[in-house]
């Protein structure tokens, strides 16, 4: 490993800039910390504190192993398999990310909870209780475990096919070549995918609080809309911040540890796609069955509410275009402007390490792990202080968003740096390039898939985003989230379900795209 | 035309950013009030609204129509845009401020952040629904029932008062939100006529007795409507609401206690910021919520009770206002309600 090389001015400062401008939520914490420390510090070790953080560390490590258990089979039957239909299974797989989790939730519990649709079908009087820990660990795993799915799809496809080729060569059997060559290649994106659902979980509110699980967050909405206390709520959320950066630091811990590049060239051989034989149908039957429950089942009770919402004539389509064009609006900008941020981010870290550019890292982490109530505090609190005329634009709304869900973009970008070998970019340099024109020319075309995968991971949660855009939008600024948040906070489910139905569908896009660039070739 | 795979991804991908250009160039759209489609042209108040835009938009088409000003709405919950008008401070683009629950005016007035109303709103509406130093007005009452399922429950087995829900006859049938503003409340208003002690004794009776926690009102009378529980302490008129949609099949019904704290009225309030430009207009404003017309509204859609002096509240609420009381500390004290907090959370209800 080249050690210690220099990161170029240029690349450094722009992520300085990045890292500053990520770090506003938390340094708004400290800022609203600071006027009542003692208060603070009594709030954040309080024994009840200590409770929820270990109730929601519980949570997390759940939701963390069932995302991998389901996302692991899924990636390698659709990338490397002769699975039939990978391409449509990849998109039904990868869409529940886009049912927001207080939809997922309530879905559920029409679903499974008493009196639901489950116990009509079987008759009985009484099925376990949904509620608590089983049903936010159900709920959280099947809308987030695409998480970890999207980033791993974009490695398998990268993989170098060699040493597969040549263990298999050697007459190893699949299972063993997966164990001993593919696995341990697969390490760290396991890691950034693991990563980003457990954030996604300990900031989620959604669907703790629908399925009555006391989280983190859910104290801190407590503190919000009970006691009206900003710095109880402020002081868990720096709670929130330290077990991010414990959580960063494994991750990154098991990146730097299991780097593994390609040998090859930069150019990918297409790999052979394993023959399922006789495993074809159990492994149909697997994703069948995720499909079902993570998607059908869901947007099967969406279609009927909304078929009984349009009945009703509650929406009318020229609405729904409008929302849906202020969705896409807010959610194609935060998009690139996330990828193009997290690549740099990624880049200095993975390709410059040192104590400066992981820093930048971290930093960029600050607001993902934070509910979004605490992100918009945070710049209302920065901007009409510092830049008025912002305040309450698209612009703003878009850079909130934006730092909100970065590190959804650098963990696929950074895995899929760590695949790609330096000696390309160093050789590109020994030929006399310039660390600008290598950037260009080499770093971006090769982490692309990292950067696609990254684009449509901020896309997607932008689509769904709620809490931020009610308070940062411009005023009478409406999106499809806003339209649902309006429409159940009265119960009105049948007239939430056309503005949740055609989410998805406008989320599908990027989905689409992302699985066309996942198909392994047959 | 039939373009190799990766550069049909490169142009997908473009024409995605494009149409999010495109949108961007022509302007997103906004709606503001929510309500009707002529709005007027002169630029009027900004009001942040804990109602949702079906709940307050023909309001607002009223005081338009009336003063021809152009009212802009910023509609979220009414706990974050307390905390945002904390943040926002000076800054402030709000006029007005409607808040859904008590607390949270309260705490806006505590922060300084409300202007002193003048005497002709404040005499619209009798003493106990406003806010004793005049910074807010009630605008509409809530009151605290038990909602039961009538194919379950009848009403003359409803014992006279919540307390008689620790009951062992109501175990694990109960619901409840311990979380929401309207249920601390009124743990709020029983600590104030009854004590602390008596209060937490209830409360970690509930708790022994099964009560089921769920985030709010609503889900409340879902659940109630849906068999899982059987009778639950909420707000009037979501139920008549439910009423009013899937009609007079509908199962759940409510029942007013009569002993005990009776029905406890909580309120919607109204104040305008100390901060804003546009006092004038803001006061106007809130004359208009108070006036026949918009009461009028409020009452017949929502099924709440109209606060300003001689209005008549919708036929269907069948019990008099006069009936319900209104408790001194639900015109709030913030101090009260952390305490309120902190007795929930030693019983074990939070």
């Amino acid at each position: 490993m080249a050690a210690a090389r220099r990161a170029p001015l240029g690349l450094l400062a722009l992520g300085a800039l990045i890292g500053a401008a990520a770090v506003l939520p938390a340094a708004y914490l400290v800022v609203v910390i600071a006027g009542d420390f003692s208060a603070a510090l009594e709030t954040a070790f309080s024994s009840r504190a200590l409770e929820t953080l270990l109730r929601t560390a519980a949570l997390t490590a759940a939701v963390v192993i069932a995302s991998v258990a389901i996302a692991l089979p899924l990636g390698w039957l659709t990338v490397r398999t002769d699975l039939p239909g990978r391409r449509l299974w990849t998109v039904l797989c990868t869409l529940p990310l886009v049912i927001p989790s207080y939809v997922g939730a309530y879905l559920l519990v029409a679903a499974l909870g008493p009196n639901g649709l489950l116990q009509e079908a079987l008759g009985v009087d009484r099925l376990p209780s949904i509620y608590g820990f089983t049903g936010a660990w159900l709920v959280l795993t099947l809308f987030t475990y695409p998480l970890a799915l999207i980033p791993l799809r974009a490695t398998l496809r990268r993989i170098d096919p060699q040493l597969e080729d040549a263990a298999r060569a050697m007459g190893r059997s699949p299972l063993e070549v997966f164990r001993t060559v593919v696995l341990p290649q697969l390490w760290p994106v396991l890691a950034a995918g693991s990563l980003l659902v457990a954030l996604f979980t300990i900031s989620d509110f959604g669907a703790v609080s629908i399925l009555r699980f006391q989280s983190f967050t859910a104290e801190i909405y407590v503190e919000y809309q009970s006691s009206f206390d900003r710095v109880a709520a402020a002081a868990l959320g720096a709670v929130l911040v330290v077990a991010m950066l414990v959580l960063l630091l494994a991750s990154s811990r098991v990146r730097g540890a299991r780097a593994v590049h390609r040998l090859g060239p930069g150019t990918l051989r297409p790999t052979q796609p394993y023959r399922l034989g006789r495993w074809k149908w159990p492994a149909l039957i697997f994703c069948s069955l995720i499909v079902l429950v993570a998607f059908v089942l869901p947007v099967g009770v969406l279609i009927y509410w909304a078929s009984k919402g349009i009945s009703t004539g509650s929406t009318s389509l020229n609405t729904i275009a409008a929302l849906g064009g202020n969705s896409l609006l807010i959610a194609v900008w935060a998009a690139v402007l996330g990828a193009v941020a997290a690549l740099v981010v990624a880049a200095l870290a993975v390709r410059y390490p040192s104590r400066t550019t992981r820093l930048v890292e971290r930093l960029a982490h600050g607001g993902y792990a934070l509910p979004g109530i605490l992100v918009a505090l945070g710049l209302v609190f920065f901007s009409t202080r510092a830049v008025p005329a912002l305040y309450q634009t698209i612009a703003l709304l878009v850079f909130a968003i934006t730092i909100h869900y970065l590190p959804l973009a650098i963990g696929p970008i950074a895995s899929s740096l760590v695949q790609l070998s330096p000696r390309i970019e160093e050789a590109a340099r020994g030929m006399g390039r310039g660390p600008a024109e290598v950037f260009r020319t080499i770093t971006i075309p090769l982490a692309r898939g990292g950067m696609m995968a990254g684009a449509a991971l901020v896309f997607l949660h932008a689509m769904k985003e709620l809490t931020v855009t009610l308070i940062l939008s411009p005023i009478g600024f409406k999106t499809l989230a806003t339209d649902i948040w309006t429409q159940t906070t009265y119960g009105f489910y049948e007239a939430s379900a056309i503005p949740a139905l055609v989410l998805l569908a406008v989320a599908a896009i990027p989905v689409y795209l992302l699985s066309e660039q996942g198909a392994a070739p047959s | 035309m039939i373009l190799p795979t990766p550069q049909r991804r490169l142009l997908a991908a473009a024409l995605l950013v494009l149409a999010g250009l495109v949108a961007a160039g022509c302007g997103f759209s906004t709606e503001d009030s929510g309500g009707g489609s002529n709005e007027p042209e002169t630029e009027g108040i900004t009001l942040y609204s804990g109602r949702i835009p079906a709940a307050i938009g023909p309001a607002v088409d009223i005081y338009e129509a009336q003063a021809n000003r152009d009212v802009k709405v910023r509609f979220a919950e009414t706990a974050d845009l307390a905390a945002t008008l904390v943040e926002e401070g000076d800054a402030s683009p709000a006029d007005v401020f409607f808040a859904q629950e008590p607390g949270a005016i309260a705490a806006v007035a505590e922060a300084g952040l409300l202007t002193k109303l003048p005497r002709n709103i404040l005499d619209r509406v009798p003493a106990q629904y406003r806010d004793p130093e005049g910074r807010w007005v009630g605008v509409t009452g809530r009151a605290r029932v038990i909602a039961y399922n009538r194919d379950v429950v009848k009403q003359a087995e409803l014992p006279p008062s919540p307390f008689g829900l620790t009951d062992p006859k109501w175990k694990d049938r109960v619901g409840w939100s311990p979380a929401s503003s309207s249920m601390q409340e009124y743990v709020t208003a029983l600590r104030a006529k009854y004590g602390d002690d008596r209060t937490k004794q209830w409360l970690e009776e509930m708790v022994d007795n099964g009560a089921v926690a769920f985030p709010d009102n609503v889900t409340i009378r879902d659940a109630i409507a849906k068999g899982e529980i059987d009778v639950g302490l909420i707000n009037h008129y979501y139920v008549a609401q439910a009423i009013s949609e899937e009609g007079p099949d509908y199962p759940v019904a409510v029942y007013f206690p009569p002993g005990g704290l009776g029905s406890l009225m909580l309120l919607t309030s109204v104040g305008v910021l100390e901060s804003s430009d546009r006092k004038p207009e803001a006061f106007a404003f809130v004359r208009s919520l108070l006036s026949k017309q918009s009461q009028a509204f409020f009452t017949s859609s929502s099924k709440e009770y109209p606060l300003a002096k001689g209005v008549e509240p919708d036929p269907s609420l069948s019990v008099p206002i006069a009936k319900i009381p209104v408790s001194d500390s639900s015109l709030v004290d913030l101090k009260e309600l952390q305490g309120t907090i902190e007795l929930m959370k030693e019983s074990g209800a939070l």
